[in-house]
């Protein structure tokens, strides 16, 4: 059988195609189609050739196997310092047979190029740190997986959230229309509490314009709310689009890169029809790298810049704090130990380390801060980077990979974990399932409302126009 | 024979040398891609030459880097080999007199006790990494014949020197074999992995340029990684 019904060479584009693919449970009749997929050998090679260049190729070929990436790799720690883990070993057997082979690679070569693509490698980049070459072994996995995508071997949830994006405009099946409500039940929702608290959707030359994570549209709309409530107090004159308001891209963890551009298109769009002074994003990693970092090439950008002035949401926040905007009452900072997570995404991929800390030395009381170590863009993956988190098929190499963090979290002593990334949330929650450590953890904007300065007039009034 | 090594030889040697690095660099540059590689070479090019500037400059110091500081034992083998295997060659006296006799032109030189120091710095070193590649298991899974075939024409020029200069065996025979050798490690620098003596300082750039441009060069953070 050259192509499955689920498992084949073409994305998904059709909202039926999506359904019939979402309805195989666990993706149990797509892995059984992908054992007997054909490996189109001849355009894989032609792939290669048109699209690896100097870069990649070079990386390849000079990489002088010093074995130096090796401890630089988490999955490697954490799965008993297993050779076959090292970061320079796992893209030789993989990317680098296939450009030995010229592509003429089988079926079963390319669902074991599948497993470590997807379970042994996070894309997190850190590998690239520590190789005297300057060999990134992230950007080479993240190459591969294109490769992989386009030949069809990919993890059923990739395929799934890479045809969500490319039919819903969103990783997951959020519509305008359920935007849009979610956006007016948040307002209502909280209107009592919050006077006056509106979520304005496609406000034209607003100051900011906000996009976000679908899982917050679908699973997590107090986030929407608690970005709102910070808006509002920060006096700021903010909007959302209707359209173009999803930020993350399942597509660059799918390695759908034809669909990383469609679905980075629809922000910018929205940008161009809005005209906001800028652009806010959410706290979430990998949205921000796939729409600020790598979005730009994605859409053609030479400068590599979105079109307009495009922060993260430690940015926005810090400087709500810096400028006094948002203030802090003193005697609810936070006064037990207390450590940070890293987002390799906006971190170690755009340097946002110092922002999270200046974020840090507002809320938490004087001495109550413990780094992690390593920290900073030398901070390991929180364990369910590039897809990890999502595939159940990987769940128990997912587990493995947690226990690196669980061993820096348990090294600082603290209860206590902020991690601004959904992706990094998500992980310490389940990290906090698997090996139940006694910890909590938490995004920024809940922290700041419980700990801000509510302005008098921003409070809500009882009939007499006194504070209730 | 040892007429013809030192003489016409060189001369094609240091020919193909010339050209054959030249073109790995040339195709180098000319093979980046703004797309693909996602990094805005042109329109950013002071954050990214800065970004190169400051990854080539720190990975060349010896413990610069995060990385070298990771490993200190390895960085100093490392360094020390490379210093000898670089160094020598260019300043030894007895290849300065046959500059001088050939070319007119010579370089400052070395004594013959830090000649003799460098190459078994070299030779040493050479050792450690052939036994490193055997005894670390995430290095050996890594190595196959051609790494070790690197490590032998990169110390086999010092090793025959050090023979020839001790007067160990037949002078001339050594000498012989020192130049052979000496001409196959200068080819090895184009056509083996050995063109990393280039192709260092374009991949480092480039990931510079890349930290420099996209990776928070251009919000201000510089990371010395």
């Amino acid at each position: 059988m050259p192509e499955g019904i689920l498992c084949n060479k073409q994305p998904i584009v059709t909202d039926e195609q999506l359904k019939l693919t979402l309805g195989d449970k666990s993706g149990k009749q797509y892995y059984a189609e992908m054992e007997q997929l054909e490996v189109d050998t001849d355009k894989l090679w032609s792939t290669i050739q048109n699209t690896m260049k100097s870069r990649l190729k070079t990386w390849l070929n000079i990489c002088a196997k010093c074995g130096l990436c090796a401890d630089s790799c988490f999955l490697y720690e954490c799965n008993d310092r297993d050779p076959r883990q090292v970061p320079s070993a796992k893209i030789h057997a993989t990317l680098g047979e296939i450009v030995k082979r010229k592509g003429k690679v089988d079926n079963a070569f390319m669902r074991k190029c599948m497993d470590i693509a997807w379970s042994w490698c996070t894309c997190c980049n850190r590998c690239g740190q520590f190789c005297p070459h300057g060999i990134d072994m992230g950007v080479m996995f993240s190459y591969t997986r294109g490769l992989l995508f386009s030949q069809g071997f990919v993890p059923w949830e990739l395929k799934i959230g890479s045809g969500m994006h490319r039919v819903y405009k969103a990783q997951m099946d959020v519509t305008t229309e359920d935007w849009v409500d979610t956006c007016e039940w948040m307002a209502d929702e909280n209107s009592e509490e919050w006077p006056g608290l509106e979520i304005p959707v496609d406000k034209e030359d607003a100051d900011i314009m906000y996009t976000l994570n679908a899982r917050e549209a679908k699973h997590y709309p107090e986030d929407i709310a608690e970005a709102a409530i910070l808006f509002h107090v920060a006096g700021e004159n903010w909007t959302v689009p209707s359209e173009g308001w999803e930020q993350t891209s399942l597509t660059i963890f799918a390695g759908d890169w034809e669909g990383c551009k469609q679905q980075v298109l629809h922000v910018y769009d929205a940008i161009e029809r809005l005209r906001p002074k800028r652009v806010v994003g959410t706290e979430c990693g990998h949205a921000h790298r796939a729409t600020v970092i790598e979005g730009p090439y994605w859409a053609g950008r030479e400068d590599g810049q979105p079109p307009r002035p495009y922060i993260h949401y430690v940015e926005w926040l810090a400087e709500m704090l810096r400028t006094g905007r948002i203030k802090i009452d003193p005697a609810k900072r936070i006064k037990e130990p207390v450590t940070l997570q890293d987002s390799c995404n906006y971190v170690r991929n755009q340097g946002l380390k110092n922002i999270t800390r200046e974020i840090m030395s507002y809320l938490v009381e004087p001495g109550y801060f413990v780094e992690m170590a390593p920290n900073k863009e030398y901070n390991y993956c929180c364990g369910g980077g590039g897809g990890f988190n999502g595939i159940g098929k990987y769940r128990p190499q997912r587990n493995i990979a947690l226990l690196k963090k669980r061993e820096q979290i348990l090294a600082t002593g603290c209860k206590l974990v902020v991690a601004p990334c959904h992706n990094c949330w998500d992980a310490i929650r389940d990290l906090e399932e698997e090996y139940p450590i006694g910890i909590r953890w938490s995004f920024l904007k809940p922290l700041v409302i419980k700990m801000m300065i509510v302005p008098d007039h921003l409070k809500p009034q009882d009939e007499e126009g006194e504070e209730e | 024979m040892y007429n013809f090594l030192t003489g016409p030889m060189v001369w094609i040697t240091f020919l193909v040398v010339v050209v054959g690095l030249t073109y790995h660099v040339v195709t180098y540059i000319r093979g980046l891609d703004w797309r693909l590689d996602r990094v805005g070479y042109r329109p950013n090019m002071q954050h990214g030459l800065k970004g190169a500037a400051r990854s080539i400059f720190f990975w060349i110091l010896p413990w610069g880097s995060h990385g070298w500081r990771a490993k200190p034992l390895f960085t100093l083998l490392f360094f020390s080999f490379h210093i000898g295997l670089l160094f020598t060659p260019i300043f030894l006296e007895a290849h300065n007199i046959m500059l001088k006799d050939s070319w007119g032109i010579r370089l400052p030189g070395i004594s013959a006790g830090l000649a003799d120091f460098l190459s078994w710095v070299v030779v040493i070193g050479g050792i450690f990494l052939i036994l490193r590649r055997i005894a670390y298991p995430e290095v050996r899974i890594l190595t196959s014949a051609y790494d070790y075939m690197l490590i032998v024409i990169a110390v086999s020029p010092f090793l025959t020197g050090l023979i020839a200069r001790y007067n160990v065996g037949n002078y001339d025979f050594w000498l012989l074999i020192h130049i052979i050798t000496g001409h196959v490690w200068l080819l090895s620098l184009v056509f083996t992995k050995l063109n990393h003596v280039v192709l260092f300082f374009l991949s480092r750039a480039q990931l510079g340029m890349d930290y420099g441009i996209k990776r928070g060069g251009m919000k201000g953070t510089q990371m010395t990684w």
